[in-house]
């Protein structure tokens, strides 16, 4: 018994792996096509550029935490049946009200003060995905619709109000939280270096890391990760059995968005010397928390390295500039690899198929061997 | 030219942990009515998905008119003559009967569909075979009869001449059973070949030429309907003597355990209230059947009994506790157990595993959880013993995934998980339907076996022979109103027919 549960975690790396390797040759062609010359040191230089340093993969560890927030957000109302589009708005409300902790809010003792701006991220982003989860719970509004208009309400509103209250009128973004609400390092700055400058990494990783494994238990071992699952699986069933459908679905959102906005907060306490840029953008960590999530299959284990691996081809990206690839070339590349590295489900059912699972009768309603 | 349209010869298809077909052969002859008999999980349903190309056989082949085709897909079938009526209709909604009828082979010129003639050749089918139908109703609006109808236009649209019918009797009335048998002996007189699946003995008794029978998986024989009993067919199917009375004793009520007062629920589909000012009791160690035809507000009531619904107005008590406004969850503990009608929808979370589903109703008691962690250990044992003591049968046990079990394993899981939790009323929905005749006389004996122990059990059921077998007492439900409460042994089924169907009517003693 016990073999054949491995069997099918063991297909799911598997799947994930080989829509890697696919996204990987995609990505090749698609360099091949827009520089053939430099296609192969380019192609060495996001797949190795990673690993090149200490200092790079410092820096990889450093973009992996707030996707990793955003994926474990996006993954685990996936796991209630909610599509959490909303990551990117809870991400920034999140961002905002850590940044105006970190920087307003003096008079907190020093070993606090970053806890403190953490936990407050946290509320907000919960408040931010606790709206859409009413609305859904009470009104049976379709979450993608309320999640999209809170991230509007989130990025405008943050920016007014850096504006009015946290503006750096020269670097036209907000104040820099001080230096008593930035992470703890951990070291981490004397490991990852190269010479005398260190790269971002902080414990903010660590803390992400934990979080998803926190989440793995909670899904896997307690009975209300058996609620919420029940939920996702088959509303009506869990009602059925008692659960309080209603409440399932607003935790779950409520969980979801204090992971983004904890994410938020991860990612600018981190005192890699910026504050929250004015834009008119929605934040990307936000968006990039949909395809961690698919990749990682929501298992906040999976999410972790899937974080880390989207990370990974970011920063790559980054040394590609050396063969004298243009930006935009990079992002699509980043972005070939991750759109076919989302394949994985697909390579999950040839994978069953290949090995005689019954993936036809599992497709079909109900009782196939009758 | 062989003898058989077509042969399926030494068919043998495996899914892990389970041989759902072993060596099995199934001869159809030209213009005969060829029943498929088995208990759930005996592989009716893997044969015919093989036949239909939806699965490849490990070993095996198939014959048309004596020669060997491969069927691939269900294309291949299509091409072959070969049509089938599902159990569960593949129809689209929210399409028109005729644009379901014709999907998949729609005329076209320039790429714009040409109905017209389809229009006729559909009327033209409907009329000569009688099968009436609307052509431009909505599927979702006609009843189910008639979608069974469209399906059956279906294969007969594409001139198929070896029909296949996957338990088409489930979900019919008693008429419309009727009218179906006519149809297929129809067909048959016209030269074409009919499989029928079922677990109905009464049907193929009444219709078919020829049965095969299968059992868990293994071939059992073929045999000529004429020159067999029920008896013989039952024995064939299950190994052993099925006994068709449900033997108990005299009922000894007790106190009362449920009190129906003036309850009622709204409908969903139509502005009029479904159930209409209902009172009954259930008493301990009684079973009380609610008997009527499907859509009487049967359904609403249960929903609404059990906390799926509101109630608008009236009160439900439940051992002297008012119930009205409880959650399901308080329901659940204060000893109501619900065999749900539709086991997809409610009773199952199809994607957890066995052992999951096994302890629905139960995961937060002290037994399976501490400090909000499940004990895995406790489960998995309850899980074991329930799947001992129930037969439960399943590909892999307790980690099984539900929707990989058959329907009537399914269905066993869910009654061992309500009687297990040794309720003070059960209410079973419906709990055979879809059901054969074994997994039915073991469904039925532990609900006597259950009232004998005291509980209270009221049972919702649309089948005639279970709500004069089982019960103590029949109320009967017609237009979401008690007309009748009758007792089975002073009652004909005749006269109960005629109660359901609203034709007679009696006063009722609350």
């Amino acid at each position: 018994m016990k073999k054949l549960k491995n069997n099918a975690g063991l297909n799911s790396v598997a799947a994930s792996l080989m829509a890697i390797l696919l996204g990987l040759i995609v990505g090749f062609a698609v360099l091949l096509i827009a520089d053939a010359r430099n296609a192969l040191n380019g192609f060495g230089a996001i797949v190795t550029g990673g690993l090149s340093d200490l200092k790079n993969f410092g820096q990889v560890l450093y973009y992996a935490t707030p996707i990793i927030m955003t994926g474990l957000s996006v993954g685990f109302a996936f796991k209630t049946g909610l599509f959490n589009i909303g990551a990117a708005g809870q991400y920034m409300v999140g961002a905002f009200v850590a940044v105006f902790v970190g920087a307003k809010a003096t008079f907190l003792p020093g070993h606090l003060h970053w806890i403190v701006a953490i936990l407050l991220a946290a509320v907000i982003g919960a408040i931010w995905g606790m709206v859409p989860g009413l609305m859904k719970a009470f009104c049976n509004v379709n979450e993608v619709i309320t999640c999209i208009m809170m991230n509007y309400i989130g990025l405008n509103l943050m920016n007014l109000l850096i504006r009015s209250s946290l503006f750096d009128k020269g670097r036209n973004q907000s104040l820099q939280p001080v230096a008593s609400a930035i992470l703890p390092k951990f070291g981490f700055d004397k490991i990852f270096t190269v010479g005398a400058t260190p790269s971002s990494v902080n414990s903010g990783i660590v803390f992400a890391v934990l979080i998803g494994i926190l989440l793995y238990i909670i899904l896997q071992k307690t009975t209300f990760g058996y609620e919420l699952k029940a939920c996702g699986f088959n509303r009506n069933a869990a009602k059925y059995a008692g659960i309080n459908e209603r409440r399932s679905i607003i935790l779950s959102m409520v969980i979801a968005g204090a992971l983004a906005g904890v994410g938020g907060a991860l990612y600018y306490l981190s005192g890699a010397g910026t504050g929250i840029p004015i834009t008119e953008e929605l934040a990307a960590e936000g968006f990039d928390g949909i395809p961690v999530a698919l990749l990682g299959m929501s298992n906040p284990i999976g999410v972790i390295f899937a974080g880390i691996f989207i990370s990974y081809l970011k920063v790559g990206g980054t040394t590609m500039q050396v063969y004298g690839f243009a930006p935009q070339i990079i992002s699509i590349i980043t972005a070939v690899i991750i759109y076919f590295s989302a394949f994985s489900l697909f390579f999950k059912g040839l994978l069953g198929r290949l090995g005689k699972r019954p993936v036809k009768a599992e497709k079909q309603k109900g009782g196939a061997v009758k | 030219m062989s003898e058989y349209v077509i042969e399926m010869r030494h068919i043998t298809k495996i899914f892990p942990g389970i041989v759902a077909n072993d060596d099995i052969t199934l001869q159809l002859k030209k213009g005969e009515i060829h029943a498929l008999l088995g208990e759930n999980g005996a592989g009716k349903s893997t044969l015919m998905s093989v036949l239909f190309g939806m699965y490849q056989p490990e070993q095996g082949e198939i014959l048309k008119n004596g020669e060997v085709v491969q069927i691939h897909d269900p294309n291949d079938a299509n091409r072959l003559g070969i049509g089938m009526v599902h159990q569960h209709f593949k129809l689209v909604e929210i399409f028109s009967v005729l644009d379901n009828i014709i999907l998949g082979v729609e005329d076209t010129k320039g790429g714009v569909l040409q109905k017209v003639k389809a229009r006729e050749k559909v009327l033209r089918l409907s009329e000569q075979y009688g099968l009436k139908i609307d052509p431009d109703a909505t599927i979702e609006d006609i009843s189910v009869g008639m979608q069974q109808r469209v399906e059956i236009l279906k294969m007969l649209y594409r001139d198929n001449e070896i029909l296949i019918f996957d338990e088409p009797t489930a979900v019919l009335t008693p008429q419309e059973i009727d009218e179906l048998m006519l149809i297929m002996r129809n067909f048959a007189a016209e030269g074409k070949s009919i499989l029928f699946i079922t677990h109905k003995l009464a049907e193929i008794m009444a219709v078919a030429d020829r049965c095969t029978v299968l059992r868990k998986g293994k071939y059992m024989g073929t045999v000529e309907i004429a020159n067999t009993t029920k008896e013989e067919l039952s024995r064939m199917m299950v190994g052993r003597d099925v006994s068709f009375a449900v033997e108990k004793a005299e009922a000894a009520p007790g106190a009362v355990i449920l009190d129906v007062q003036n309850v009622t629920v709204p409908s969903r589909i139509h502005k009029n209230n479904a159930v209409k000012n209902v009172s009954f009791q259930v008493r301990a160690g009684e079973i009380v059947c609610l008997a009527g035809i499907e859509g009487n507000g049967q359904t609403e009531f249960a929903y609404a009994l059990t906390g799926l619904e509101k109630a608008s107005h009236g009160k439900f008590s439940l051992c002297g506790m008012d119930i009205t406004k409880s959650p399901i969850r308080q329901r659940s503990k204060l000893g109501m157990s619900h065999i749900p009608e539709d086991r997809h929808k409610h009773g199952l979370v199809l994607d957890y595993t066995l052992e999951e589903n096994l302890v629905l109703q139960r995961y937060w008691q002290p037994d399976f959880q501490k400090n909000g962690f499940i004990r895995f250990g406790e489960v998995r044992k309850y899980a074991e013993g329930l799947i001992e003591d129930y037969d439960i049968r399943s590909g892999q046990g307790a980690v099984t995934t539900v929707r990989s079990m058959s329907g009537g394993n399914q269905q066993k899981a869910i009654v061992a998980r309500e009687i297990d939790k040794d309720p003070k009323l059960l209410v079973a929905i419906q709990p055979t339907r879809g059901l054969d005749v074994g997994a039915i006389e073991n469904i039925h004996k532990q609900l006597v076996a259950q009232r004998d122990a005291g509980k209270a059990i009221l049972l919702i059921s649309l089948e005639l022979d279970e709500v004069m077998n089982v019960s103590d007492r029949i109320l009967v439900m017609y237009e979401g109103e008690i007309v009748a409460d009758l007792d089975p042994k002073a009652v004909t089924v005749q006269e109960l027919g005629l109660y359901m169907a609203g034709a007679k009517r009696k006063e009722v003693r609350t």
